[in-house]
Order: C-alpha cells, then structure tokens, then sequence
C-alpha cells in the first residue's frame, strides 16, 4: 500500500515561508521533514510526520512550478498559472535572489562560466552551503550578468527594475556584476579579511565615479565597464612621483598639515614617498586588464599593509588621505585636478571601506 | 441571422520559444467559429506579439452561438513545414447572450495546449450583437440565466419556481482507449475538448428551451455532467429547476432598465417566445386545478405497505402503484392524452417485465429479485433498533428491490413512455405552434410527474415539511448507443430512477423532492446511476400551478407552525406511518410530532434552531468483489448495493450518536465502482437539531455472557464511547436545554451552565424556554414520554458478536475530532457560526493510494480507506493552520476506483475565517441574518408572495433599507455596461488598459458556497462550465503523476480565474469540480487526466462598502485613471 498520488492545489497558492527557506537552502524532503519536525510544526497542530512530508512535497512542487517565473520576476507579477499576492510575491523574489555571503565571497570577480560552476561542489564542501543553493546562487548571478550586460542605462535601476528586487539587493547584484565583469581578484589571501559588503561598497565607488556611466548615462555597459578614456588620463599622474621636485612638493605639503595632528606622524613623513608612489602607479597601470583585476590586492599591498604595520588608525588615514589628496591642488605644476579628484575620491574612499583596524 | 460575433486579437505574452535557431517565435492566431475561420497577420521574431488585429465578424445564428464555443488557436508560421501549433482558448460566449450577464469578454486568457498546459496568454476581446429574434419557432434559448448555484442567486427573488428540468446528449467519444492511442498525437483529445465544449453548449441550450417553455427566465441549480461510457459513447446531462427570477430592485424604473419585460406575479419572462406561451397556460390551468387525481390516492396506497417491505409481494404492491401513477394523466388530462400514447402501449404487465429482460438493464431486474429475499435478512435488525431515520433510509435501502419491481412494471413501461413523447418533444419543437403548445404542456407534465428541485436551500416558508432522505441506485450494463438523436435508453434509465424517488417520496407522505442530485459510476461496460434527494412538502404558493401535486398536502399541515421547527415536523400520517418510527411532540413548539432522527440531503434552512455547532460526519466503507464480465458482473454488483447502503448507514448512525446529534444534512452517498471492488462514502455535516429529541447514547452488548474478560473489554469499550460522547458534547457545545421537568437538579444545572458559559452556550432565549415550561406544566402526558425518550433508555444498541462488530466501533472511535480552532462541514454554512472574516482559501486536493497486498479483507480495506479520508482531513487542518480559527466548509468527497488496486480521493472545499469572539455576539448575529441583508431578498420574496402571512411582517424597515442599496448597484452596473456599446472606443480602452500593461493580474476568488463572506455578490455574470484534457508523455520529467496532476489543476484554476477575469468578474462562486478522471501507466511514462469544473461568475463588493455607490463611483475613477494612463 503507498501513496501513488497526493496534491493539495489552492485557488491563492499556499506558500510556507519556512519551508521556502528550507527549499531555498538546498534541503531535499527528507532533510527538510527532519528540519520542521526539529523547528517543532508538530507541536503547533496536531499532525504526524506523513502529514508534514505530504505538505513538504506539495509546497516543494509548488516551488519547482515557481521556479521558472522566479528566474524572471517580471512574469511573475502578471502570470496567470499562480495566484499570489504582491506582498507574498515580494516575498519570493527577494528569497530567491538572497545570498549567502559566505558563497558569494568564493565566487566574486571569477568568470560566471561553466568552469566556475564545476568548481560549485568545492565551493559547496568548504562553505557548508549546500551544492543545490550553490547552484541556485551562481545561476542567479549569470542570469543578472547576462540581461544587464545587454541594457542601456544604469547598473543597479536596471537589476531593481528587471527582477524586482529592493534597493540594497539590486545594489549588491549590481556589484557581483561588476566584479564579474572586470574579474577583480579577490581570492587571493591577502584579500580574505575582506567581507562581500566591503567589496560592495567599493563596487559602488567604483561604478559611480569611474564607470562609463558617470560621465554619460546612456549607454550600453556603462555601469559595467570602466571609462576607458579616463583610465588613459590617469597616466597622466605619473607626473606627481616621477617629477622628484613635485613629489617633495606635495610630500612637504601634506606634512605640514599633518605636523601633531597625529601619532602616527612620523611613519607618515617616512612613509609618504612609498605610498605615494604606490598610488599613483595603481592609478597609471589601470590601463591594463590584468592590473585592473589585481586593482585590490594592489591596494591592499601598496597602501593598506604598509599603514597597518605602522598601526595607523582609520582617522589617521582619513586624515592622510585627506590631505594626500588635497594637497596636490595646491601644486602649481600640477594640471590634473579633475582626473586627480575622481581618481583619488574612488582610492580613499576604498581605502576607508577595507581599512579594518 | 440573429447575432453578429466579433472578435479581436490584440496581443501575446510569453510565448514559448518554437524556434530553437533563433529562440524566438514567429506566432500568428486563427479565429474559428463554426465553420468560419480567420487568421491574423504573422507577428515575426517575437515572444510577446501585438498583433491588434481587426474586428473579425461572424455572423451566425443564435442557436450557434449558444452551442458552439468560439475557438482560437495560436500557431507558429513555419515556411517550409506545417505551422505548429502552440495552443488553443475556447471561450464559451453564452454570457455575453444575456443582457444582465456580461457585455464584453475582455483579457488575458492562458494559451493551452493538451500535452504542454500553458504556454503563454494571449489577449482577446470578444462581443456580440444580438438581434432581437422575433422567430417564436427559434430552436436557441439566448437570454435564459444559468446558476449552479443550488439556492435562489443572492440579489434575485424567485417570482415563481417551475420545477424540474433534465437533458442529455450523447455523441460517440473520439478517444474511448487512450492507452492504445495515447501515441497520437494531441489531436484526438483536442477533438474531444471541442466536442464536450459542444455538447454541453448544446445541452445547455435545449435546457433553457424548455424552460422558456416553463415560462421561466432561469435555471437554477444546473448541474452538468458528463458519462464517459467508454466504447459506448459520451453523454453529457443536466439536471436543474427552472426558475423566474426577478432582480433586487424596488423602483420599477430601475427593473424596467435592467430586465423589460418582467412583470411580476404572472410568467414573467423576458423572452420573445412569450406570447407563444400564453395559450399553454390557459390551456393547462383548468386541469391542474380540476379534479383530484389518483396521485393523491397514491401516499396511502403506497403507505400501508411499506415500500420497503422485504417480502416479494410487496415490492408487487409497489410496483402497481407505480402503475397507477403511470395511468394518471387519462383522468386527469384528456386532451393530453394524444400526446402520451407510449403509457397506454405499456401497462405494468407480465408480459412487459418479460420485455424487460431483454433490456440493458436486465442486471438490475434480475438480479434485484434475485437478491430480494436474500438482501433483506440483513435488513431485519435494523427494524429492532426501532430508529426512524434507518427505516426511512432503509426506503432507499431497499430500493434494489423496488427498483427490480419497478424494472418489471411500471419502471420499463416509463422509460417506453419517455422515448416516443420525447421524439414527439423534439419533432414538436422544430415544427409548428400548437405542436410547441402540446409539447410544453407536455413538459409541464414532466414537470409534475418529477416535482424535483436541484435546491438546496430555500427562502424562509418555501420548505414546509422535510421527510427524510430519498434515494435510488440502479445497475446497468452499457450498450453502444446506435443513434446519438435518440438517446432513448439512457433516457429511460433515468426515468426509471426519477419514478422510484418519487415513489419513495410519496410512500414518506410528499409530493416533492428536494436537494435533489443525480450521478453514476462506470468501470467498463457497469454503470451504476443513482439520485438521492429530500423527500418534503413545499409551499405550493411559491409554485406554478400545475408543478406540484398538491392534493395530498392533508389539511394539518396548513396549520402555520414556527419556521425554527416546522421542517422537521412529520409529513406523513402518524397513524399510518411508512415506517415504525420513533415520534415525539417537537421540542421546540410541542404541537406536532417530529421524528427522533432526520437525514436530509439539503443545507441547513436558515431559520432552524440549532444547538451548538455542526461537524462534518462521514461514513466509509470498501467491499471486495469478485471480477467479473457483463451481466454476472452487474447481479453481483447489485446484490451487493443494498448491504453496502445498510452498512453506511448504520454508520452514520453511530457517529451521529457519538457525536451527540439528531440530524444530517446535506448528505451524499457516493458508491463507486471498480473492477474488484465497491467504495462507498457518505458525508453529511450532524447538528443537534433543537426541536427533535436528544438522541440516546450507544449501548455495546456482548452476545456471550459469563466470559469475564470479554465483558471486561465490553465494559472498557462503552466508557470509551460515553467518555467520547461527553466529550464531543463539549467540542461541539451541545447543551440542549433540559427538559426541567422531573429533576430540579437538572435544572439548576443547565442554569449554571448558562451562567457559566455564558450567551455562547447555544441555549434558545429566555421567551422560548418559558414556554417549554408552560407545555410542560400544561401536559403532564408530554413530559413523561418526552423523558423516556430523553435517557438511555432507548440508547442504541451495538451488538458485539464477532471480530466485525469489535472493528466496526473501532473504526467507529478513530475519527478524530479536528483540532482546535477548526471546525468542518460539506453544507453551504456551518451551523452554530455566524461571524464570518473574510479570508477564503479554496483548494482541491487530490490522493490516490496504491493496494499492493492483493488479499486484503473487507476489514483492512475499510481501515485503509478510512484513514486514507482521516489523513486527508488532517492535512487539511496541516496545512491551513495559519488561518485559524476557520471552518472548512463544502467538503466534497469524490471517491474513484480509477482502476485495480487503486483509490481515489479528490475533496474540494473552502476554509473560511471567522472571528473568535462569537460568543457575545451570537444571539444577537443570529437575528441579524435573520432579518438583515443577507436573506433580505428572500424576505421580499415572502412578502410579495404571500402578504398575508403575518410572521413575515416583522422586518419592514429592512426591507425599505436594504433594497433601494441593491437597486442602486445592479442598475448601476447594468448601466455601466448598457453603455459601453455605445462608447465603443473607450471602454475598449478601459478594458484593454486594465489587462494590459503589465498591471498585476485581478485576484479571483473562487468558492464552492453560493456566497463570499462580507461580501455582496452585485451582479451574476455567467455560468462557467470547463473541461479540459490533459496529456503527457514524459510523466517522470514533470514529477511523476503527483507533479502532472498538481500542474494540471493549477492550470484549471489558471484557465477558470482567466475567464472570469475576462468577463469583468472577481469571484467564482458556487465552484465545483465534478470530474477528475486520471489514468496513468507509469510504465509508459504516460498519464492523461480529464477535469470538469464548473460554477458562476460574479462580480463582488465588500459588505463594508455600505455605500454602494461610493464604491461604484471609486471603480469608475480607477477606470478613468486607466483609460488616461494609455
């Protein structure tokens, strides 16, 4: 005797949201049934175990059905097949295209290619995020990269308005797309202390100020890739370590603004020539791919190692940065204030994001 | 050339990708109707086309456009090889046929193809000009209103219920073996859909035909279903009462706006073919007023020997009285008699019952004499219990046997009589006007010759007594039916059950059945049709004249009695009852004799008095048989029936006494067939009725006395029924008042109890109980005998003599109560629960279960089937625990034996909210619905038809303040409609802005009850009526059977809320699914599955929107704001 068949279909369809999550998380039934009985449904209602698994598998259906029109949101909204409330299907979008930062800090900045997703059970053992998740995640990531990368206007309107998502997710998709599309390294070990949040942020810096789109908004992958003209001019910075008059220049300017307002004051006047020859040789590279994807371990080793071995505080190197980057107005010689301001507006801004004490 | 169809295709969504090459899809759409078809441009390279086609114009008959359904199929262009289709809509017009349905079909509608389910919508607007037909020879029934709804729609009255109507066409079936043909392609099943779609568009037009014959402008109570007779065809029937329904309105401005032509009081009936009817009345009248006829004679014919009486000679008595029966029309109309020859050609007579065998149903005769002596042996213990309510079910219990009488005489001489009168109805209608006069007369025969009503719940007075239960099942062997025109024999098998319903009635001493229903079970060439109903006296005021025979109605029964208790009161002769049965003066106004028990098939009237809450009760039952071939199948089949009805009910009867309740209603009784075995299911939702007694308690004997440990276990047995007794008293707030007569204590007790519990405790007003005390001091006679009845003493007894007795109250004490906070029930409204929230979840929920042990007894199969409901009930419960506290309401237990080893559950039902805090509010809510909005109507009802029953005045006030909202609404509405016609253009663009433009789909309610709480159902826009076919040959890649069918329902849904939508709707109500055929061979990867749904579309407003023109005027804002947002 066993049940051949079993459905339970209602007119507005009934979605458990923890068995959702469970869903979402990669549970199979079984695991799942197990998960609930443990989370106590039971005692809530009088009901036993096949009871739960009956329900399990209905709602596990239903997901699957649901799956395709979660993978494009927008038919969701004016499906016919489901009926489900806004505020429940809010509910599901925003479920589906949740990540586990965990998961995504293992794939940031790699190749959303079919290599990458051979590598997912690796990534499922060392995570502890179950392969299915594993899966669901990476294949959301490709999917946004994939219809973004065909839109005109801006990176993160465009994912909010494509799959219907809040602000703050449409934001941390824009920056798996970005990372994704300049391959930044992030996987490096230097790069471990760095949480996915940091990595947004600088996404964010880096799309507003430096992308295509922050000069013109309407054109194709202008959130997407760096604005290819201003990555030339940033050669033109060489000037302030290469001219030894200039570099003295600035290095005694921004000294006697920092002169005991500080402790770390002398590491700073020692230490003034190096990084600044570390930033600006970050900023001349740039024009290269491969030294863009190397952009935050460059950061890392040329500026953040250095400061965190000489104990700097994150107000000494706000207060450096400051005025590092202030400073060079004031030098005469110097005729690229513009490139200079977008440039190091981007550099300090990261810099205060990953600089963790 | 009566009408002018117009359709336009404006445009697709998500389409499917037929190209793989370049992942799009070049779609175009083909628009047929009838034989006409047109096509639109192709939409190149493209998933969501805007092909915005022009108005393609059909212009047809309007007998075409009630039958067929307008067909659009959406296609693929392909340059080199045939265009593939991508998927079909049929959309079924005969909403926009009648001016107070819908004006316009307007919407997204889910593309569907039979093998992928959706893919993709497509956007259609569809209208119809109709030309007023002046032709009174029309052979189309446009503008007759369909409800499924089984009572009178909310914000109509009923002017005048004709009565019944019945119909069925049949067509061979274009796949009658799926499994062979399975490989072909969709095409077979597709013709199939288009068939169904045909059939039952043509049957609902020759139902309407007839009843503009009646007079009548509405059906109400349609219910459709289809006979998937295998190899010997397809029919689909209909059964339903015809009605002249009249809107809500007072100002008679407003009525003339919406329907011109009613004229209340006479046969009201808006259609062109009225004076065609004129004559018919005139004619008819004096002979149904005349001379009383033999039908009156006939209860007490009938009566003295009871029609169930076991013995052979009886079943003959019968089966003459049924003759008579047959005989009457010479007496009593003799101008009718050139039209009913087929009843003089075949008296009851030796001879015919020789005919008779030669039959089809030659299982069912033979075999039911073959049984008879055998079958009532068991029978005998039920007449010691001395319970009235299994006697009169034992009425039908023994129905096998009648109906073998029956078979023999009158039965097959009816069936005889029915062919030729119905060949003479069909020849009649297309020809001449005094044959159309003849031929309707002759309908308002059958009218009366079946006073039967699909009803099941009625306005207050409609239902002046309630028998009990009536009900027939015969067993049949199917033929090939040679000449679809002339369904003769399916026809005759039907008339044959209709008579022995109406004879039971009449042996229970009434002359109508209500809640009446009628459906089969077919394993191969076997089919077993049965019909139960409600045998009861009605209000012969609310009448036509002529539909009811009233001449029986004895003359006490004029005598007005209290509406909370006057159904229940008997309606045979006390002295000359049908049956030994227990009667006792009424509780409630101790001046007429009730029985102790009352089974019923319709809903709960809403005037009774109730104690406590109701529950859903339910007995279940398998037998094993034999497999067998043919007419050796058919007798085993049928020998079984009876025990089966015995067993089901003494069920019934236990867990109505467990559960401390005295009556049942809206009972069903499934029994279905298989190939090696019979499930039968009755569900039915127990009250505590107040005015009928309280019921004993059950009483276990062992049979061998002496054995300690036996009686032990005897003795452990009954405190466990007392102690569950006690408890559902509890669950189910039973505290009938006490009858204080000879313990004050009692008394006292109920007192504080009442203190105690407070106004919840179902206790009937201080006005009421007084004068219970004042009966009881007048008649000290009353009191005794109420008391004896009252105690233990006559507690049902339940003999434990060997291993079945000691399961069956095992199985007996295993149904579980539902947990806290839920409540079930299968009538439109739970008793004892009156503040409903607004929340509704509708679901259908569908469980087979595999039988692998092949030598399973008739035990284990009982056990395996009963927990297979408990379990589906407990999932429920599971699964709509966020809703609580909520009441499933209209659980509809179907059960299939779809093939060997295989059974069936499908339920649908609906879970509604409602506010905990009851308690304070009950007495109070209960006058309120009462006399509020909610059966205002019905009051109006009353009031016109019968002003000078004083008990109807009460509520004038409400009368004067409800109404004028409901005319404001409808003429509102009709008005907003009436009008778009004329601004063509712009509601166009209202409608299409409103399903365009990605703006989230409408939310569509769907409920099986006839209302959506706190609502108010403004306006009824048509009957929905859907079958669909689905098939796959990938059964493991969509997730086996459970992810097919899971799918395929949700599609159903899908298609059901689009076509609503469509038609302006927001709300299903009265929704059923009344077939879910699924057969599968996993092996093959294979599985097709059949579902039929159906019920009425309406559009809804909150009850909250006191203002209903507020809310009008607020839809019209939001129209404006989205015909200037395109």
């Amino acid at each position: 005797m066993a049940v051949e068949l079993d459905v339970f279909v209602g007119n507005t369809t009934i979605m458990d949201e923890e068995v959702y999550q469970l869903w979402l998380d990669g549970y199979t039934v079984n695991d799942a049934v197990k998960a609930r009985m443990d989370a106590g449904v039971l005692e809530e209602c009088e009901a036993d175990a096949d009871v739960l698994l009956s329900d399990t598998m209905d709602q596990y259906r239903t997901f699957q059905m649901c799956e395709r029109l979660l993978q494009s949101p927008a038919k969701l909204a004016n499906q016919l097949l489901f009926q489900i409330t806004p505020h429940r299907q809010v509910m599901l979008i925003e479920r589906y295209y949740a990540f586990d930062d965990t998961f995504v800090r293992e794939v940031l900045g790699k190749k959303l290619s079919k290599g990458t997703k051979k590598d997912l059970d690796d990534i499922s053992a060392k995570t502890g995020v179950t392969l299915k998740s594993c899966r669901r995640q990476f294949d959301n990531f490709k999917r946004v990269f994939k219809v973004v990368e065909e839109l005109k206007g801006p990176l993160v309107e465009n994912i909010r308005q494509h799959f219907l998502l809040s602000d703050k997710l449409a934001r941390d998709y824009a920056a798996i797309v970005f990372f994704a599309n300049n391959r930044f390294e992030t996987g490096k070990k230097k790069l471990q202390y760095l949480t996915f949040q940091d990595f947004a942020l600088c996404a964010g810096q880096l799309i507003n100020n430096w992308t295509v789109g922050a000069v013109d908004n309407m054109v194709e992958d202008m959130d997407v890739d760096l604005d290819k003209e201003f990555l030339q001019e940033l050669k033109e910075l060489k000037i302030l370590i290469a001219d030894k008059d200039l570099l003295d220049q600035h290095k005694s300017l921004v000294c006697t603004a920092l002169r005991g307002k500080t402790k770390a004051f002398a590491e700073m006047e020692a230490n003034f020539k190096n990084l600044s020859r570390g930033l600006v040789n970050i900023a001349t590279k740039l024009t290269n791919t491969k030294d863009v994807r190397d952009f935050f371990i460059d950061l890392v080793e040329k500026f953040i190692e250095p400061c965190r071995s000489d104990r700097w505080t994150a107000a000494d190197i706000k207060l450096y940065l400051t005025h590092y980057t202030n400073s060079a107005h004031i030098l005469d010689p110097f005729k690229h204030q513009a490139v200079w301001d977008r440039y190091m507006g981007v550099i300090k801004s990261c810099i205060f994001i990953m600089y963790h004490d | 050339m009566p009408g002018k169809l117009k359709a336009k295709i404006v445009a697709g969504r998500h389409l499917p990708v037929m190209d793989r090459a370049s992942d799009l899809t070049d779609a175009f759409v083909e628009v047929k109707f009838g034989n006409t078809t047109f096509k639109t441009d192709v939409f190149p390279k493209s998933l969501n086309p805007q092909w915005n086609s022009e108005w393609f114009k059909f212009e047809v008959d309007d007998e075409d456009l009630q039958d067929e359904p307008l067909q659009i199929t959406v296609l693929d262009h392909d340059t080199y090889s045939a265009n593939d289709a991508i998927g079909k809509v049929y959309i079924d017009i005969d909403p926009l046929l009648c001016t107070e349905a819908a004006s316009v079909i307007s919407g997204w509608f889910p593309i569907y193809d039979t093998i992928h389910g959706i893919r993709g919508e497509i956007n259609v607007l569809v209208k119809v000009e109709l030309f007023n037909d002046l032709n009174r020879f029309r052979q189309s029934s446009c503008g007759v209103k369909f409800f499924c709804t089984t009572s009178i729609p909310r914000g109509y009255r009923a002017a005048m219920v004709h009565g019944f109507l019945e119909e069925l066409v049949v067509n061979e079936d274009p796949e009658y073996q799926w499994i062979d043909r399975i490989r072909t392609p969709r095409a077979s099943n597709e013709a199939r859909q288009r068939l169904i779609s045909l059939m039952s568009g043509e049957l609902q037009r020759k139902i309407g035909l007839k009843v503009l014959e009646m007079g009548g402008n509405a059906v109400v109570g349609y219910l459709q279903c289809f006979d998937l007779e295998g190899e010997s065809g397809l029919v689909v029937r209909a059964i339903g009462t015809a009605c002249t329904l009249e809107k809500l309105t007072s100002g008679s401005l407003a009525s003339a706006h919406t329907h011109p032509n009613t004229a209340p009081a006479s046969n009201a009936c808006n259609s062109p073919s009225k004076d065609g009817k004129e004559p018919v009345f005139g004619e008819d009248l004096p002979s149904s007023s005349g001379p009383p006829t033999p039908f009156r004679a006939l209860p007490t014919s009938s009566s003295s020997p009871p029609p169930f009486s076991p013995c052979k000679p009886c079943s003959r008595q019968s089966s003459s009285s049924d003759t008579d029966l047959s005989l009457t029309p010479k007496t009593e109309e003799p101008q009718s008699g050139r039209r009913r020859p087929g009843i003089f050609l075949c008296p009851s007579s030796p001879v015919l019952s020789a005919d008779s065998l030669s039959l089809p149903g030659l299982g069912s005769a033979g075999c039911g004499h073959g049984s008879g002596p055998r079958a009532t042996s068991p029978a005998l213990p039920s007449f010691t219990y001395s319970d009235s309510a299994l006697l009169r079910k034992s009425v039908s219990f023994t129905e096998d046997l009648l109906l073998a009488a029956s078979g023999m005489g009158s039965g097959g001489s009816a069936g005889k009589e029915a062919g030729p009168l119905k060949t003479l109805l069909r020849q009649q209608t297309q020809t001449a006007l005094e044959q159309r006069g003849a031929s309707s007369s002759g309908l308002l025969l059958n009218a009366r010759e079946f006073p039967f009503f699909t009803l099941t719940s009625f306005p207050p007075g409609f239902l002046v007594h309630v028998g009990g239960v009536v009900s027939a099942r015969s067993v049949k062997l199917l033929d090939r039916i040679h000449n679809p025109d002339e369904p003769e024999t399916r026809d005759a098998w039907w008339e044959e059950i209709r008579q022995e319903i109406k004879s039971h009635a009449k042996a229970l001493g009434c002359h109508a059945v209500v809640g009446y229903s009628e459906n089969t079970s077919i394993c191969e060439e076997v089919c077993i049709l049965s019909a139960s109903g409600t045998a009861a006296i009605l209000n012969h005021r609310y009448m036509r004249e002529g539909c009811l025979d009233i001449g029986s109605t004895d003359q006490r029964f004029e005598d007005p009695s209290p509406p909370s208790c006057g159904f229940c009161h008997i309606p045979y002769d006390e002295l000359n009852m049908p049956f030994p049965a227990q009667l006792t003066y009424c509780y409630n106004c101790r001046r007429q004799k009730v029985p102790d028990v009352l089974f019923t098939t319709i809903d709960l009237p809403a005037e009774a008095a109730v104690t406590g809450k109701g529950c859903l009760i339910q007995a279940r039952l398998c037998r094993l048989k034999k497999k067998a071939q043919g007419e050796v199948n058919a007798t085993v089949i049928s020998n079984l029936l009876p025990f089966m009805e015995y067993e089901l009910h003494t069920q019934l009867m236990n867990k109505l006494k467990l559960r401390s309740m005295n009556a049942l209603f809206g009972l069903h009784i499934q029994i279905s067939v298989g190939e090696n075995m019979l499930l039968g299911l009755a569900s039915a939702t127990g009250v505590y009725l107040t005015a009928l007694p309280a019921p004993g308690g059950i009483q276990i004997a062992g049979k061998t006395t002496g054995d300690m440990s036996n009686e032990q276990h005897i003795l452990t047995i009954q405190k466990r029924i007392n102690d569950t007794i006690a408890r559902n008293k509890e669950l189910y707030q039973i505290n009938p008042p006490k009858l204080f007569a000879l313990d004050p204590e009692v008394f006292c007790g109920t007192n504080m109890e009442l203190t105690e519990e407070g106004v919840g405790s179902p206790i009937p007003e201080p006005r009421h109980r007084s004068r219970l005390f004042r009966s009881h001091s007048e008649s000290s006679d009353e009191v005794s005998e109420l008391d004896l009845s009252h105690g233990k003493k006559d507690a049902f007894v339940l003999e434990i003599d060997d291993t079945d007795a000691v399961e069956d109250i095992h199985s007996l004490l295993t149904d579980a109560s539902p947990p806290a906070g839920f409540h079930s029930c299968n009538t439109e409204t739970m008793p004892g629960i009156y503040n409903w929230t607004t929340a509704v979840q509708m679901f259908t929920s569908v469980r087979v279960l595999r039988l692998s042990n092949a030598n399973l007894s008739n035990q284990s199969l009982n056990k395996i089937f009963t927990d297979l409901c408990e379990n589906l009930l407990k999932s429920f419960y599971f699964k709509l625990r966020s809703m609580v506290p909520c009441c499933l309401c209209h659980l509809n237990f179907n059960v299939a034996v779809p093939e060997e080893e295989l059974i069936q559950v499908s339920v649908t039902a609906v879970a509604m909210t409602f506010d905990k805090d009851q308690t304070q509010e009950r007495p109070a809510e209960r006058f309120i619905t009462k006399g509020g909005s909610e059966t205002d109507e019905q009051l109006q009802f009353s009031l016109e038809l019968c002003a000078d029953s004083s008990s109807t005045n009460s509520q004038p006030s409400s009368r004067i303040s409800g109404v004028p909202e409901n005319t404001i609404v409808s003429s509102r509405v009709s008005s907003l409609e009436h009008c778009s016609p004329l601004t063509e253009g712009r509601s166009r663009s209202v409608r299409s802005s409103r399903s365009f433009g990605g703006s989230p789909v409408t939310m569509v309610k769907m409920t099986p009850l006839s209302f959506l709480p706190g609502t108010r159902n403004i306006k009824y826009l048509g009957i929905i009526n859907m079958f669909f076919i689905r098939e796959t040959t990938s059964l493991r890649e969509e997730g086996g059977v459970s992810g097919f069918l899971h799918s395929f329902i949700a599609e159903v849904f899908a298609m059901v809320r689009a076509h609503v939508a469509a038609l302006g709707g927001n709300a299903v109500v009265s929704y059923s699914m009344k077939d879910c055929v699924l057969m599968e061979n996993p092996n093959k990867n294979q599985a097709q599955c059949l579902i039929n749904v159906s019920g009425d579309a309406v559009i809804y407003v909150r009850e909250t929107d006191q203002e209903p023109t507020a809310s009008m005027t607020n839809m019209g804002q939001s129209l404006c704001a989205a015909d200037g947002a395109t």
